[in-house]
């Protein structure tokens, strides 16, 4: 057990994952010598050497596409996208090839692959380095989607998604990188598919993952004192979803709202008020509410315009005790 | 010898002298044969590859006292850049990548719009929404920079067919880095400039880095020309540092381009004397003695000895310049951290030439929190 940022806490997952399983490589660009822009793996290249700790060419068709050969023989690939923004190269080979590679073989093949991607606003990126892609991946059948909110569920959910027999995309809140320490106990698995409820209350439900959830986080103790209760889910995985959490809580409150940094329309969470909304529909006070990005590319100078931090958060939970 | 018998990004002695090399300057300055640029061009050029060095110097300072976000600079690679930039002709589009904005300022792009950029300030060209250096300009006839690797060189041949299609007879320049020729869009551009024969020349500015990929990782081939002969397109290989050569090789490909004669591939040998980005540490990847080999060879440096020996330059016009540049740049970079942010209202804009009643209804929730002063 140690206090580790997420950086750190990702690095020593694929470190523990390395040492357990000579299957296991990482690829991608800047991920060996530099140990990543991001230097989440810092030091793995020294330890496991160049074979498995590739520095590619600049092509994200390539380092997925690459990646995936290597899953359907006998390798755990971790590909590194070095910003989610610039995994669209790659979007062919995971949408028509790792989603469908099991089903269209009738499950003859299979790809464990585990694709990271840092993604996010709040660093001053611009269009390029702050995106939230999920919603394009969440829509595909075959993929699964998680996205940790701390160290600890960071490694956890990494180790699982290294486990797991199916593609997962993996997208880092690179915000919150080196913003949170935590307890992270060695050998941690958080399996995927689970909810966490973060705060307990009665009043509303309140949905987030990511680096919003510190955000979602802020504007639940603002509301709390004016006396609203804030019930607050961390979603930390997207694909598998997990209703159940969700559906009990909403049954409890009556009320949510859901929040992401991607933009509203089509976003992850018009899926979550659909799904809520067909399955707590008479337990429901009011109408749900979204608090998300806007429908316009990731701007620069005003992104704390654009991301919905909890200035926008708390008067939504107003709102939805309104009704 | 320069990068002819080194490969760029540290590997050396793996490439034969290179007798294909385009160089018009040794290493210490001397013209190998008569210079096509005029001396008064020279020294035109000599004071913009001045003033590109100071400004990035001056911009990567600006950025580590927090005053702007982000900085991406072209240390070593000014005559790769300049060279080309004086050999196109005002109808020449330019498709950047986005190392390449002293070319736009070489083309009459106001300092102050650049800088407005930089600072994403109301008056920004881009009204703020892209990072610093990432520029724009219809009226100078470059396209947007745009972050993701190789996406220009697409658009560059569309342009290109555009203009053919339209009878005018220009040349697109597409500007990109030894990484971008690992992309899906160079892949995609050299296939369909070779078939569609369109008015391209493709500088590939071979600075030999990827961030901390050293070329020769990047790709196999022997050189990156290499490349182009299987897209059937001619390619050339030029001292990137020798802004008279590079003037010579891009006035061919730039005319042959304009003329009909289709595409060019032109490798510009050069080297990335800074980080990356002010992101970026090169330290952690780099040999110290690739890097001071390399500052021997610099391209200022070298055209300065030039101008010397042929007694147009010398250390009172240099100290001159200096003051002169200095002055330049320090106010033009006071003016524009005082100008304000865009305005909340702006985000919503160019969305769309129309924007949507959805999007419109975000504006007046985002404007109704703006006033209500909780930010
Ligand atoms: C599609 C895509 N992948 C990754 C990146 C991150 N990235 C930015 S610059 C760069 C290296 C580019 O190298 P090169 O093409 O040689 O240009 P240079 O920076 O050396 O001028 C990388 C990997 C990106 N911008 N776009
Ligand atoms: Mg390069």
């Amino acid at each position: 057990m140690s206090e580790l940022t997420m950086v750190e806490a990702l690095r020593s997952g694929m470190r523990e994952a390395m040492h357990a399983d000579a299957s296991v490589v990482l690829l991608g660009e800047d991920v060996g010598r530099v140990g990543g822009v991001f230097r989440v793996s810092d030091g793995l290249r020294d330890e496991f050497g160049p074979a498995r700790v590739i520095d590619t060419p600049l092509s994200e068709g390539g380092i997925v596409g690459t990646a995936i050969g290597m899953a359907m023989h006998g390798l755990r690939p971790i590909a590194e996208i070095q910003f989610a923004d610039f995994i669209y190269p790659a979007f062919d080979q995971l949408v028509n090839e790792a989603a469908k590679i099991r089903y269209r073989s009738g499950g003859q093949f299979s790809v464990p692959l585990v694709v990271r991607a840092p993604y996010g606003g709040g660093i001053k990126g611009g269009h390029y380095h702050s995106q939230s892609p999920e919603a394009y991946f969440t829509h595909t059948a075959g993929l699964k989607v998680v996205c940790p909110s701390n160290p600890r569920d960071a490694k956890g959910l990494l180790r699982a998604a290294i486990d797991d027999p199916d593609p997962v995309i993996f997208f880092e809140p690179k915000r919150i990188y080196r913003a949170v320490r935590d307890e992270v106990p060695d050998e941690i698995r958080v399996p995927l598919g689970k909810a966490e409820i973060v705060r307990e209350g009665a009043d509303v439900t309140l949905i987030a993952y990511g680096a919003m959830l510190y955000e979602a986080l802020a504007a639940a103790e603002e509301v709390a004192r004016e006396g609203i209760e804030v019930e607050l889910v961390d979603l930390r995985t997207l694909i598998p979803l997990d209703l159940e959490t969700l559906e009990a809580s909403v049954n409890k409150t009556g009320r949510f709202v859901v929040v992401h940094e991607a933009p509203l329309t089509s976003g992850f969470g018009a899926e979550i008020v659909s799904r809520l909304t067909e399955r707590c529909f008479y337990a429901l006070e009011a109408p749900p509410i979204r608090v998300t990005g806007f429908d316009t590319p990731f701007p620069y100078t005003l992104e704390d315009v654009y991301l919905p931090l909890a200035r926008r958060i708390a008067p939504a939970l107003r709102k939805a005790m309104e009704d | 010898m320069l990068g002819n018998t080194e490969r760029p990004g540290g590997e050396r002695g793996a490439r034969a002298a290179d007798p294909d090399l385009v160089r018009v300057l040794d290493d210490e300055g001397r013209a190998m044969r008569k210079p096509v640029l005029p001396i008064e061009r020279r020294l035109a050029l000599y004071e913009a590859m001045v003033r590109s060095r100071r400004l990035d110097e001056r911009l990567e300072r600006v950025q580590r006292q927090g005053r702007i976000g982000f900085h991406i600079g072209s240390q070593g690679e000014e005559a790769a850049v300049l060279g080309v930039a004086e050999a196109l002709a005002p109808e020449d589009w330019i498709a950047p990548c986005y190392r390449e904005v002293a070319a736009l300022l070489h083309r009459g792009f106001p300092l102050e719009a650049h800088l407005d950029n930089v600072f994403g300030n109301a008056d920004d060209p881009n009204v703020g929404r892209q990072m610093p250096v990432h520029f724009a300009s219809r009226a100078h006839r470059c396209l947007s920079v745009s972050a993701p690797i190789g996406t220009q060189l697409p658009h560059a041949v569309g342009l290109a067919y555009a203009m053919k299609l339209r009878g005018e007879h220009a040349a697109v320049a597409a500007f990109f880095g030894d990484g971008a020729t690992s992309s899906q869009g160079f892949h995609d551009a050299m296939t369909f400039a070779g078939v569609m024969k369109v008015g391209v020349a493709f500088f590939c500015r071979n600075n030999g880095w990827a961030i901390s990929l050293p070329a020769h990782e990047q790709c196999a081939a022997r050189a990156l020309a290499d490349k182009a002969v299987g897209y059937g397109i001619p390619a050339v290989r030029c001292d990137g540092n020798d802004l008279l050569a590079v003037f010579e090789v891009a006035s061919r490909a730039l005319d042959t381009a304009r003329r009909g004669g289709g595409p060019t591939f032109v490798e510009l040998l050069t080297y990335r004397a800074g980080p990356h980005s002010t992101s970026d540490d090169p330290t952690r990847y780099r040999d110290p003695d690739e890097v001071s080999r390399w500052a021997a060879r610099d391209p200022i440096t070298r055209l300065r000895k030039h101008l010397e020996r042929e007694d147009a330059w010398d250390i009172d016009r240099e100290a001159a310049l200096l003051a002169r540049v200095d002055a330049e740049l320090k106010e033009a970079i006071a003016r524009a951290e005082k100008k304000p942010r865009p305005s909340v209202a702006s985000l919503f804009d160019d969305v769309y030439a129309e924007p949507t009643e959805a999007l419109l209804a975000q504006k007046r929730e985002a404007l109704a929190l703006d006033e209500g002063g909780e930010g």
